[in-house]
């Protein structure tokens, strides 16, 4: 394999581990606050040592979190030299603030929350555990923008002086913040985060009243981890919705993949499983019309006009006009006439739009891995909708004091918590997997994003990362379920 | 403001950066006393809970570094990370067994014990600073690489920076001007951990040692800092012209220390301020220490990156060929972006007072033995 192949698989997994700890915080960091904020008002100890509790197993998920999380930063540089360059004008600008506006929010409160108890004084320290969450959420936002403009490019030009992609205007930057990929992908992201957390709440607290301990603590956890996991479920089904939309306009690749659609048309079926299918539904859920266009594959492969009436030329020829404008950003650069240079720049502008596409090998390069990404999809929405019916079930039995009856109820509370993390993987997979071949939809494909490595060097550091990051996850989970069989000390047990 | 306005601006705040960074690696040097002997566990607990309440903050510095240059600086981003492959990912797993460590080591389901986690935190002890002074290093050996942007037409090797050796960037290890600089920083990094936990903890014996190892530590520091300096202030330099051709100028960084007066009266009350620093941690009583060696180095280290990057200095230099090497005018990003990263700057002394205050209020009362042996939180 090459070096393309590693880089990838390296990022996928660093990606992945990542997003095994920071939805866990997002969602924990809210389901704290709540909790100290009731002992705050109520001055009731319990509420304290509840909140105590889950931060406990917040501390040291997030220790992980942000192990993982820098080496995804410093792998743009190592492993994607070439995309540094390329796009670094406009994507470095959300890491620094990401920086500069989240990570020392998180790192300062994070520190205050978790040994201030008696440092500082009790309303100094409800802020600080808000803003621990707030913090994470806000770094969440910045890195959402920097993931959502590679999938929608917006507020961006090619100078052909710097050969790179670069800030238009003043005002493009707000484009670039308010890209409503962005948006949409921020509040699926964060939202699920919240499903996470409710959902290890819920399941965590399940598994003590299965065995009959810490019966107040669990229904209070399950109270306020079921009303928070199904805020975020009802959050992640409507920016999922807007999600959809915008894939279809703006990567209908993506969508035709994620439907496996090989031939599109109006009023196109939606898949449930294969064999299944919902008449027009495809339509409707990637235009709100039950009569719009999607593209399938091969309509995109062949060329299309798409619902605006705008004729998208076929795959072949984008290649073409690319390679046209990367041979006039060749001759732009290596004269120094006057006429000539503004003749090739004058090709270079009429074909730049096209130009990543002149870095592909054949047509069939922008086709994603259709089965991991149909699948994904599937998995993601089938197992999303049935942890908010069980979180919805669990809430209403806790709230009406009959839970203890339901054995099966609270076993399956329990057995979500290893699904939550597989619906969110799967949610990442129809994102990212779902867009290949590009690092930047439309103007950079992987293999001219990488840096100039051998494959043995980067396969050397992926088996180095991924041992290390298999010692943290088994002691994280090690020292998690030590700490939930030891359980919370609130009150005596048998209590 | 003006394009060379601000992207000088950027090269400041880089600085400020990366010298917030090396004296903050006060954790990483104070962690090294977790080897000492003579130390008892509730000791050794004292120093790794005082540096367990800052830790983050260099760690978040570092990754705001990195972020600080990645998007002013694109280039360097591209080139050197991607390039000297090896140093950074050597920093990058040092950093991220540092990062569970403090979290990991006091639990019994740690799998690999105690000592396991205490000695990743002293081997991040010793690399972290000693990588990153010997990659600030060689911004004045120069390293080994090209820098070609029409690459990118060439669909057979696209790539725009590509490194000149398959050692990428382990080389530098065989540079003695760079090594003297990381093992300078290395030293540092002890002296002000140590002069943090006088500062910070509250145990005759934890001080006794950290007082002793200044001492100790004072004169090897202080040979290693003057034989990098003189032979800097001696070496040529990488000068770029007004039209951005690069050439090699004598005594090049001894012409900008003479030419830029602010940057030399900086050194100067830098170097000043660490020696007083380490005269109170050393060779007297005093606690505070800290508070003077800290601020000093900040001021060292912003001193070294302007001596590396302005007056016409490239300043990461390409000893392969001169012509690619690193400047701020032609490494930088557009007007555009450093412009509106200049407005989110100004946030910067909303963040700097938040953290001055949450340190204030977390270090009225020092770490002592009865906090670690109580029932509250700690690691």
């Amino acid at each position: 394999m090459d070096v393309v192949i590693w880089s990838r698989i390296q990022f996928a997994m660093t990606a992945a581990y990542h997003w095994l700890f920071v939805p866990l915080t997002l969602g924990l960091a809210f389901v704290m606050a709540v909790m100290e904020t009731i002992y705050v008002v109520k001055k009731d100890d319990f509420w304290k040592k509840t909140a105590k509790f889950w931060m406990k197993l917040f501390a040291v998920n997030f220790a992980v979190g942000i192990a993982t999380g820098i080496i995804l930063e410093f792998e743009f540089g190592t492993n994607w030299s070439n995309y540094s360059w390329f796009v670094g004008d406009m994507f470095g600008a959300p890491l620094a603030i990401e920086g500069i506006l989240a990570f020392f929010m998180e790192a300062t409160f994070f520190a205050v929350m978790f040994f201030g108890w008696e440092k500082v004084s009790k309303k100094f320290h409800l802020a600080s555990t808000w803003l621990t969450g707030i913090g994470a959420t806000i770094s969440a936002y910045w890195i959402l923008v920097a993931n959502g403009w590679m999938q929608n490019p917006v507020g961006t030009t090619f100078n052909p002086e710097t050969v790179r992609s670069e800030m238009a205007s003043a005002t493009a930057f707000w484009e670039v913040i308010s890209n409503p990929v962005a948006v949409s992908k921020f509040f699926h992201s964060v939202t699920s985060g919240w499903l996470t957390g409710g959902i290890f709440v819920v399941g965590v607290s399940s598994w003590y009243l299965l065995r009959g301990r810490q019966k107040r603590f669990a229904k209070s956890s399950i109270i306020v981890g079921g009303l928070v996991g199904l805020l975020g479920c009802a959050c992640v089904m409507l920016s999922g919705d807007s999600s959809g939309v915008h894939a279809a306009e703006f990567q209908p690749m993506k969508l035709a993949a994620a439907e496996g659609l090989e031939d599109g048309g109006r009023g196109a079926a939606f898949t449930i499983v294969p064999g299944i299918r919902v008449p027009k539904m495809l339509s409707f859920l990637a235009t709100h019309d039950f009569n719009g266009y999607v593209p399938g594959i091969n309509d995109i492969l062949r060329g299309y006009t798409d619902n605006d009436g705008n004729v998208i030329p076929s795959v072949a020829e984008k290649m073409q006009r690319g390679r046209t404008a990367l041979d006039a950003l060749a001759a732009y650069r290596s004269t120094e006439d006057p006429a000539a240079k503004a003749a090739a720049r004058a090709v270079l502008d009429a074909n730049v739009q096209y130009m990543g596409y002149g870095h592909l090998e054949k047509p069939e390069d922008v086709v994603p891995p259709v089965g991991i990404v149909f699948w994904a999809f599937r998995f993601m929405v089938g197992l999303g909708m049935l942890l908010g019916l069980v979180l919805l079930l669990s809430l209403f039995f806790a709230w009406k004091d009959r839970l203890a009856n339901m054995r099966w109820l609270m076993w399956a509370a329990v057995i979500c918590i290893p699904l939550v993390y597989i619906c969110g993987q799967c949610g990442w997979i129809v994102a990212e997997v779902g867009r290949q071949p590009w690092t930047i939809q439309g103007l950079l494909p992987v293999n001219v994003a990488i840096s100039s490595l051998s494959a043995g060097a980067v396969r050397t550091t992926f088996f180095v990362f991924l041992a290390v990051f298999a010692l943290f996850l088994a002691i994280e989970i090690r020292i998690m379920l030590g700490a939930i069989r030891k359980g919370p000390d609130v009150e005596p047990e048998n209590a | 403001m003006s394009y060379t306005f601000l992207q000088n601006y950027w090269w400041v705040l880089i600085a400020l950066l990366g010298g917030l960074l090396v004296a903050l690696m006060f954790v990483q040097g104070a962690n090294l006393h977790l080897g000492n002997r003579k130390l008892n566990d509730t000791q050794k607990r004292m120093i790794l809970n005082a540096t367990g309440r800052k830790w983050e903050l260099t760690f978040t510095t570092l990754v705001t570094f990195g972020g600080a240059f990645f998007a002013s600086f694109p280039l360097f981003y591209s080139t050197s990370f991607g390039g000297a492959y090896w140093v950074w990912v050597l920093l990058l797993i040092t950093f991220v067994f540092q990062a569970v460590s403090y979290e990991f080591q006091n639990k019994k389901e740690n799998l690999l014990g105690v000592k396991a986690f205490r000695i990743a935190l002293m081997v991040n002890g010793l690399l972290a600073p000693f990588l990153v002074g010997t990659a600030v290093g060689t911004f004045f050996t120069g390293s080994d690489f090209t820098v070609d942007k029409l690459a990118i037409a060439d669909p057979s090797s696209p790539v725009i920076s590509t490194w000149g050796n398959g050692w990428h960037g382990l080389e530098a290890l065989l540079q003695y001007h760079a090594v003297l600089l990381g093992v300078t920083l290395m030293i540092l990094a002890a002296i002000l951990g140590s002069l943090f936990i006088i500062q910070n903890v509250d145990d005759e014996r934890c001080s006794f040692w950290a007082h002793g190892s200044v001492k100790t530590l004072s004169v090897p520091f202080l040979a290693f800092f003057l034989c990098w300096a003189v032979i800097l202030l001696l070496r040529p330099g990488y000068a770029v012209s007004d039209a951005g051709v690069v050439s090699l100028e004598k005594f090049k960084y001894l012409h900008n220390l003479l030419q830029m007066p602010v940057v030399l009266v900086m050194l100067l009350a830098g170097v000043v301020l660490v020696l007083l620093g380490i005269w109170k941690g050393g060779f007297s009583q005093s606690r505070k220490g800290f508070w003077f060696a800290a601020p000093g180095t900040v001021l060292v280290v912003m001193s070294v990156f302007f001596l590396a990057g302005f007056n016409g200095t490239a300043y990461y230099p390409s000893c392969t060929d001169f012509q690619s090497s690193l400047t701020i005018r032609n490494s930088s990003s557009s007007y555009f972006t450093l412009k509106v990263m200049s407005w989110v700057s100004l946030l910067i002394p909303f963040v700097v007072a938040y953290i001055a205050y949450a340190w204030h209020a977390m270090d009225r009362k020092k770490i002592t033995s009865d906090e670690i042996e109580g029932p509250g939180d700690k690691y």
